[in-house]
């Protein structure tokens, strides 16, 4: 393993992140308080509670979520497009390292990058509700692991995308439909029956699910079908991953 | 002396069903400069992409220092420095930061003794802190053969290093290549320039329509096929060629006012002095006198035709 290369593109993509702070960390921190605002205070006025929750406190799992899963499409996604971009990425294919070594260092980046933005969503969080977290642990590994599944997402996206359009495209026609009908701001049970079963088909609902269970011992759904689902994605984002590195298909001609 | 680069009939076909490289081979000596000439489209890139793992070969084999680039592509490539064509940087890194990147890349250590004694031999180190995208197109240049420098390469890829750039600076990187030589790092460049190949290689290897046509020593190159041409102006025109000269093979000018001999420069006797001898003997006047050797370009564009 080639790992200073890890390290160096761990550290390149990092100082980026740092380089446009008001971008990367406070524009997330500002549109989560928005969130709070509006959803918060002028929705949490009228419903009160959810599953015994206070519906400040209810949000917190999935506004992190949302912001994580974007953040960590966006992130990896564009840090591999942009070498591609502006062509500097022939130093990486002529440079002695593996494929798993380039995904390592752009995933790991950008995975660090949203889990840091999580956990700063959280800590905002706290100024505004009462925010205990019963399975912290846990809490902390579905974090982590939907980071790290999400940049992997984004980093098919990046090498898929042949210019900026493709590049937002799927984040906003797919995933941005998905978080938002996932169950960030309701629970499920509050759906009619029909859209009950329809929304079991979005996968986004199984993170939301699990990651609201960790904080409040209670879900939409089972807590081990929150763990299969983000399991399935991971592996099916892996194998992807595998066969770009078999066929070099979009990176090496 | 042992080839640090080994091309075996290698050839390459992209998706589009394009044939860029139809069976290349090539040694390249260590410590040697070589300069890969021809057109546009000739397959230089693809030869050198190839070589440094950014395209796949789809067939033949390549060693670098006797290892695979496909197999042993990590110990081939530690050896490798590139320069590509186009100049692709990032615009908001620095100078410094961008060298220190590619040495971590290819893994190698920090030293930043050598980063700075890289720096100040291309001039840099004055803009060690700047922005890659405040410099000048020379500068930015100079900093992409920087990090193909910054991991200690002894093999390098200068792919069309002086296309779109002025007098002046083309003079300094060939001065930088002169001193790189002298560190005993063997140099591969590309060039349609061949005033660039006439310059600074030790020898030619000329590639068109992705088959290597020759590669020979320059100077002998020069010498075998660059005949020279004595052309005599006449004070008087004349009608035709005298007999008594006819061993000559003199070729008249349109006009009766010039008659040009070749000869061989490297021959023992390249028969000048008897020729003037002998037309002095035919009773004509010799008004002026012009040598001309063909160049690198004349063999160039005779072989690139010749082929057509």
């Amino acid at each position: 393993m080639n790992w200073r290369a890890i390290l160096t593109i761990y550290r390149a993509e990092m100082a980026r992140a740092f380089r446009t702070i008001l971008q990367s960390l406070i524009a997330p921190i500002i549109s989560t308080s928005l969130y709070f605002v509006v959803f918060g205070t002028a929705i949490g006025s009228r419903i009160q509670e959810v599953e015994g929750v206070a519906y400040g406190a209810f949000i917190v799992p999935g506004l992190i979520m949302l912001t994580v899963l974007m953040q960590s499409i966006s992130n990896a996604s564009f840090g591999i497009y942009f070498p591609k971009f502006i062509g500097t990425i022939y130093e990486v294919l002529s440079a002695p390292v593996s494929f798993l070594e380039v995904v390592t260092g752009y995933v790991g980046a950008a995975a660090s990058k949203s889990l840091l933005i999580g956990l700063v969503i959280y800590l905002t969080a706290n100024v505004f509700v009462d925010l205990p977290v019963q399975h912290p642990l846990a809490a902390l590994g579905f974090l982590i692991l939907t980071c790290v599944s999400f940049s992997l997402f984004g980093f098919i996206i990046g090498i898929w995308a042949k210019n900026f359009e493709q590049l937002q495209l799927v984040p906003l026609l797919v995933v941005n439909p998905l978080v938002f009908l996932g169950g960030a701001f309701y629970s499920i049970t509050m759906l009619p029956p029909v859209w009950q079963r329809i929304t079991l088909f979005n996968p986004v609902v199984y993170l939301i699910s699990g990651f609201r269970w960790a904080f409040f011992g209670t879900a939409d759904v089972g807590v081990g079908w929150s763990l299969a689902a983000i399991g399935a994605f991971t592996g099916a984002c892996l194998a992807v991953i595998w066969l770009i590195f078999r066929t070099g298909w979009r990176i090496r001609t | 002396m042992a080839a640090i680069v080994s091309v075996e009939t290698l050839g390459k076909t992209y998706d589009s069903g394009f044939e860029a490289l139809k069976g290349v081979s090539l040694a390249i000596e260590e410590g040697e400069i070589l300069a890969l000439l021809g057109p546009n489209g000739a397959g230089k890139t693809t030869l050198i992409s190839t070589i440094c793992g950014i395209t796949r070969p789809t067939s033949g084999r390549i060693t670098v220092g006797g290892h695979d680039v496909i197999s042993d592509y990590r110990a081939s490539r530690m050896l490798i420095g590139l320069v590509p064509q186009e100049i692709t940087l990032e615009p908001f890194a620095k100078v410094l930061a961008t060298v220190r990147f590619t040495r971590g890349l290819f893994g190698r250590p920090p030293d930043e003794a050598y980063l700075e004694r890289l720096l100040r031999q291309l001039s840099l180190w004055d803009k060690r802190d700047a922005a890659t995208r405040e410099l000048s197109g020379g500068m930015k240049r100079r900093v992409l053969i920087a990090k193909a420098l910054s991991h200690q390469p002894r093999v390098l890829f200068l792919d069309e290093p002086t296309a779109g750039v002025d007098v002046d600076l083309r003079k300094s990187m060939w001065q930088i290549v002169e001193e790189l030589r002298a560190d005993g790092v063997t140099i591969i460049l590309t060039t349609h320039y061949i005033e660039e190949a006439e310059a600074i290689a030790d020898r030619v290897a000329v590639i068109n329509d992705g088959r290597i046509l020759l590669v020979e020593d320059k100077a002998r190159l020069m010498h075998q096929m660059g005949r020279k041409e004595l052309t005599v102006e006449l004070q008087a025109p004349i009608e035709r060629v005298p007999e008594a000269l006819g061993r000559y093979h003199l070729a008249l000018g349109e006009d009766g006012r010039s008659l040009t001999y070749g000869y061989d420069r490297a021959a023992e006797r390249t028969g000048i002095v008897s020729l003037l001898k002998d037309l002095s003997a035919a009773g004509l006047v010799i008004r002026d006198l012009q040598t001309r050797q063909s160049s690198l370009e004349d063999i160039f564009v005779g072989l690139v035709r010749e082929e057509a």
